[in-house]
């Protein structure tokens, strides 16, 4: 089986975002970026199937700007096998995304489709469910396990009011929430073997698909500030607070 | 416009979201119908026919439909959409699984955890983690949204007068089959609907110093939630989780004891009316969007707030 992990390259997970001044979205000039940390996840639980013997290739993909490279490569450090990059100006919308990556699934033949949930700056939560519609696959969405059997995978996934086992015929999509594994550092000498693994240079066009984005972002603006308010020293001044001045209890 | 709102229900009850939803529904305006879905839910289609501004209620009752698996939904919601201009779910794990897949069989671009109505096509939805809010346009002929519950009221249950109408399931995926849940049952209210939430974080120590909350919680009559680390550590079940990647909470006091406040916790609760914190660490971040700040061993100060706090009557 080959397993394909689309990887995004976002904002790192510890900055704190500024909107820009002109409200056009947010500043991202100098500021570090990383493998968004679900994708990072979706890699790492790649790795541990073909290391258990149940896949024979990970190809990590990712689509967007020459930058996103260095997040292929990233994921090819952690010990994936080879790299499909899609050149566009940013990352498209999760419905474009999703057919890139359903025509990468085809001409790769791939067995199973590891996504993070979410990617943590546009916060959608979407592709992984889009691509598996589109691929009429069954969807692993939020999964915090998966057992691999003769049928296809045991998961299971995290769900509002608690967990949730599905069984899912082999091919699949699944999307990782964050207790599926803890990933791996990558090693220094996996990091220079990373540089000689094979990238693969691809466009939208190249695979058929429009990426033209349907949904316009108008403006970008910061969320109300919350004021820090005062300081008590005991119980009974907080719950005379709570009491009389918040009117909470 | 006609706007189908997806309904949720847990064993034949419904998820209070729902009613959220119903209420974004109805600032886009236009007609609002609501689908029931799932076995044995004539007797919650029938209950949902008398929320107020509800125009039609549509009920499909099939026993593929038990479990909600987001495959068995998605055909018949495509089906249907084709006399809607919107559909919308609440963004829980439900909504954000399904609403996506259906947007695809659409070919529609899907908008997700909207936060407020601008007009039929244009919404305000966070990002970053809430660490910033976009205004965004759909030109999809049919917008597919999910929507964030605690920005919008809850819909009133009374004064409603729908028709129920019965629909037809379209068939199961065989390729996807439910083997069991684990529910963390509680008797306490629901976290993302609850007036009073008591957090506790990675300075809990332990899943057995959750007691000291449970019983704040219960005098307070709330719900118990945690951040990722506390989860993470095993001391409380995931679906207790707030945060970026967990639940969205905004109750009326919140309370976070031993929580540090990261970006990605502060996600899930900055929209809290009042926020209490409770830390050892006066330059905890926390004590930045905290209404009252408590410096204080939490093992000291939680049993004397619970000795302070008479039980709710
Ligand atoms: C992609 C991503 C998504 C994430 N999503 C979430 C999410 O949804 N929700 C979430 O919560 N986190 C999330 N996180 C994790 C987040 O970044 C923090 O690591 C986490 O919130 C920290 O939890 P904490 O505050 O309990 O622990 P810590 O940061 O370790 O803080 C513990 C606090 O307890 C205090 N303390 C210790 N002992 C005591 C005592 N005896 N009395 C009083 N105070 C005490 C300490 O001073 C400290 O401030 C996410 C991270 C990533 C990368
Ligand atoms: N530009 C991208 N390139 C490759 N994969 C992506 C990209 N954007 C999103 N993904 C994948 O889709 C997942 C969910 O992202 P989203 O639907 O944007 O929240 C991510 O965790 C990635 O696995």
């Amino acid at each position: 089986m080959k397993i394909l992990v689309p990887v995004k390259r976002v904002i790192d997970a510890n900055i704190r975002v500024r909107v820009k001044d002109d409200h056009s979205g947010v500043e991202t000039a100098n500021i570090k970026m990383a493998i968004n940390p679900f994708c990072e996840i979706a890699v790492e639980e790649a790795l541990r199937l073909k290391e258990a013997g149940n896949a024979e290739e990970i190809i990590v993909a990712s689509v967007g700007p020459a930058k996103c490279v260095e997040t292929i490569r990233n994921g090819l450090a952690m010990g994936a096998d080879r790299g499909i990059h899609v050149l566009c100006d940013a990352s498209p919308e999760p419905l474009a995304l999703a057919k890139i990556l359903k025509q990468i699934v085809e001409r790769e033949s791939a067995g199973l489709v590891l996504l993070g949930k979410q990617s943590i700056d546009d916060d959608n939560n979407q592709t992984g469910q889009m691509l598996a519609a589109l691929l009429g696959w069954p969807l692993g969405s939020y999964i915090s396990s998966i057992a691999v059997n003769d049928g296809g995978f045991e998961i299971i996934r995290e769900i509002d009011s608690g967990l949730e086992k599905l069984q899912l015929t082999a091919p699949a999509v699944m999307t990782a929430d964050l207790r599926l594994n803890e990933p791996r550092y990558a090693s220094l000498p996996n990091i220079m073997q990373a540089k000689r693994k094979p990238i693969e240079e691809l466009t939208p066009d190249d695979l058929g698909v429009d990426i033209t984005p349907r949904v316009q972002t108008l403006e970008v603006h910061e969320p109300p500030v919350r004021k820090a308010g005062v300081m008590v020293s005991g119980a009974s001044e907080l719950v005379d607070k709570l009491k009389n001045e918040a009117k909470v209890i | 416009m006609r706007i189908l709102v997806i309904s949720e229900c847990e064993k034949g009850v419904l998820v209070p979201t729902t009613l959220n939803t119903i209420t974004a529904a109805q600032q886009i305006g236009g007609e609002v119908d609501v689908l029931v879905a799932g076995h044995d839910c004539s007797g919650l289609a029938e209950s949902m026919s008398g929320v107020s501004g509800v125009a039609r209620v549509l009920c499909c009752e099939h026993a593929d439909l038990e479990n909600h698996i987001t495959e068995n939904l998605a055909g018949l919601i495509e089906s249907l959409s084709k006399d809607y201009t919107h559909v919308m779910a609440a963004a829980t794990t439900f909504g954000k699984a399904l609403i996506p897949y259906v947007a695809a069989l659409c070919d529609a671009q899907a908008i997700s955890d909207i936060s407020d109505v601008i007009d039929a096509d244009t919404f305000v939805r966070p990002i970053y983690a809430g660490n910033a809010l976009a205004t965004v346009k759909s030109s999809d002929s049919i917008k597919m949204i999910t929507v964030r519950a605690t920005s919008f009221e809850s819909a009133s249950t009374e004064g409603g007068n729908a028709a129920v109408e019965n629909v037809e399931a379209t068939g199961a995926n065989q390729n996807v089959h439910f083997i069991e849940q684990m529910l963390s049952l509680s008797e306490r209210p629901e976290l993302t609907s609850a007036k009073v939430v008591v957090s506790g974080g990675r300075g809990m120590k332990d899943g057995k110093n959750f007691e000291m909350l449970e019983t704040l919680a219960d005098k307070l009559g709330g719900a118990v939630g945690a951040s990722r680390a506390a989860v993470d550590a095993g001391f409380v079940p995931n679906d207790y989780q707030v945060g970026q990647t967990g639940k969205v909470v905004a109750p009326d006091l919140y309370v976070a004891v031993g929580i540090s406040g990261a970006i990605q916790h502060l996600a899930g609760m900055k929209d809290s009316k009042i926020i209490v914190a409770i830390n050892t660490d006066e330059d905890a971040p926390i004590f930045q969007v905290s209404d009252y700040g408590w410096n204080e061993d939490l093992f000291i100060a939680i049993p004397e707030l619970n000795d302070e706090i008479e039980p709710e009557m």
